[in-house]
């Protein structure tokens, strides 16, 4: 079981390799809408401080959405999706490793890429390692829970801005607790409480979204 | 040791088939017949589990395949409409993993020389032809042990050496013991088979 999930991440993120473009194009989102604000709402200091947790943030939310589309879509065109419906491992397992993939390709690099924007904002020194810690923490959850909504939309018309009103609302509480944490950090009262609820989403996430993304996967095959 | 009993398919409100029931043994060839539309290839599906019949039941081994799922999916290679191969990994990348999914990893030396014997040039999918492509998904049936093959117009887009090559590897496998269901408008199988038609369509 362990052999066939390695097997699907590494086949998944050599097919990112081959489309880096794909790849480049949700991070270099991230990068822009992330940078439109401080232009869009002038160069006020303070006002960029209390507002970078929320932007990029929610720019974290947005690029890991656009991604989000191709996660089975491509491999349903193709017909390798029902391959991976009729292998011998369990679909649940199966799907875990794609969302890790994901999130390894889309969710990852944004961990990497967030201190830099946050630059931009002039963020206190201290609340980079949060910031960063909370995106680690937050964006897998994004991918599990992202990948629900991926597979319910599957095949559908219009299925992308399906997805969008699907999956958005989901986000919030990862949104609330990863941008809350910042500040909470900065207002100097600890982030503990909410990089720990994080965990507990994440853990959650990981455990009950498999089966509801196979689920979904085999109603949207039938 | 595969047994159809009572299938019926319905998509939307017109049925496509009704009552079709067969057995199939060890060593036997069974190709579905039937215009287009008349559910060829839902057939298929429901044989293989990807999608449930609103009536009736398939089983293997006595068993039904719902409450088997991933034992039964050991014990089959279904190669649809689709070829199943990705545009951006090579021919043996994509058979590799093919292998791995079906839980039987195979050895580079097994990967290249199914491809060779079909003929499947060394470049990315996406440089293939049509009929290429198919080579490329047939080469799963080259590798794999699997006792049942569930194949849905094997012979679309193949040439004529295509085409004899995959009668042979089909005469192989049902002499080797297996079962094979199969759907084509073609009659070009030489060895006498078995035929379930499902009519002229709704």
């Amino acid at each position: 079981m362990l052999a066939v999930a390695r097997a699907v991440v590494r086949r998944d993120l050599l097919l990112a390799l081959r489309r880096r473009s794909d790849v480049a194009t949700a991070l270099l989102f991230f990068v822009i809408v992330a940078s439109l604000f401080p232009l869009g709402v002038g160069a006020e200091p303070n006002l960029l401080r209390s507002i970078a947790p929320g932007v990029i943030w929610v720019a974290a939310l947005l690029s890991s959405m656009l991604s989000l589309g191709r996660l089975f879509a491509a491999d349903h065109a193709d017909g390798t999706l029902e391959q991976m419906l009729l292998g011998a491992a369990p679909l649940g397992v199966v799907v875990s490793a794609k969302s890790l993939a994901h999130w390894l390709v889309s969710g990852l690099p944004l961990v990497a890429i967030a201190p830099f924007i946050a630059l931009q904002y002039d963020l206190a020194p201290g609340l980079y390692g949060v910031l960063a810690l909370s995106l680690l923490l937050g964006t897998p959850v994004l991918s599990l829970i992202g990948a629900i909504g991926a597979a319910l939309t599957l095949g559908l018309r219009g299925g992308g801005v399906l997805l969008a009103l699907l999956v958005l609302p989901l986000y919030v509480p990862v949104l609330i607790l990863g941008a809350g944490a910042v500040e909470m950090a900065g207002a100097g009262l600890g982030p503990e409480g909410q990089l720990l609820l994080l965990g507990a989403l994440l853990v959650l996430a990981a455990a009950f979204s498999p089966w509801a993304i196979a689920a979904a996967l085999r109603i949207s095959m039938e | 040791m595969l047994e159809a009993a009572e299938l019926e398919c319905e998509r939307g409100a017109r049925t496509l088939f009704r009552a079709v029931s067969f057995v199939l043994a060890p060593g036997e060839l069974l190709r579905v017949a039937g215009a287009n539309g008349s559910g060829k290839t839902s057939l298929l599906r429901i044989l293989c589990g990807l999608s449930r019949p609103s009536a009736g039941e398939v089983r293997w081994n006595g068993e039904p395949i719902g409450s088997i799922r991933e034992d039964y999916a050991r014990e089959l290679v279904y190669i649809g409409h689709a070829p199943a191969v990705k545009d951006d990994l090579t021919p043996r990348e994509n058979l590799d993993i093919s292998c791995r999914l079906a839980g039987r990893p195979a050895n580079a030396l097994a990967l290249a020389e199914a491809l060779e014997r079909l003929r499947v040039p060394d470049l990315p999918v996406r440089k293939l032809s049509q009929g290429q492509r198919r080579r490329a998904a047939l080469a799963r049936l080259l590798v794999s042990q699997a006792p049942l093959w569930l194949l849905d117009e094997p012979f679309a887009t193949l040439d004529v050496q295509g085409i004899s090559l995959l009668n042979d590897l089909l005469e192989k496998q049902v002499d080797g013991g297996g079962a094979v269901v199969y759907t084509t408008h073609q009659e070009t199988v030489a060895r006498s088979t078995r035929v379930v038609d499902l009519g002229p369509g709704a």
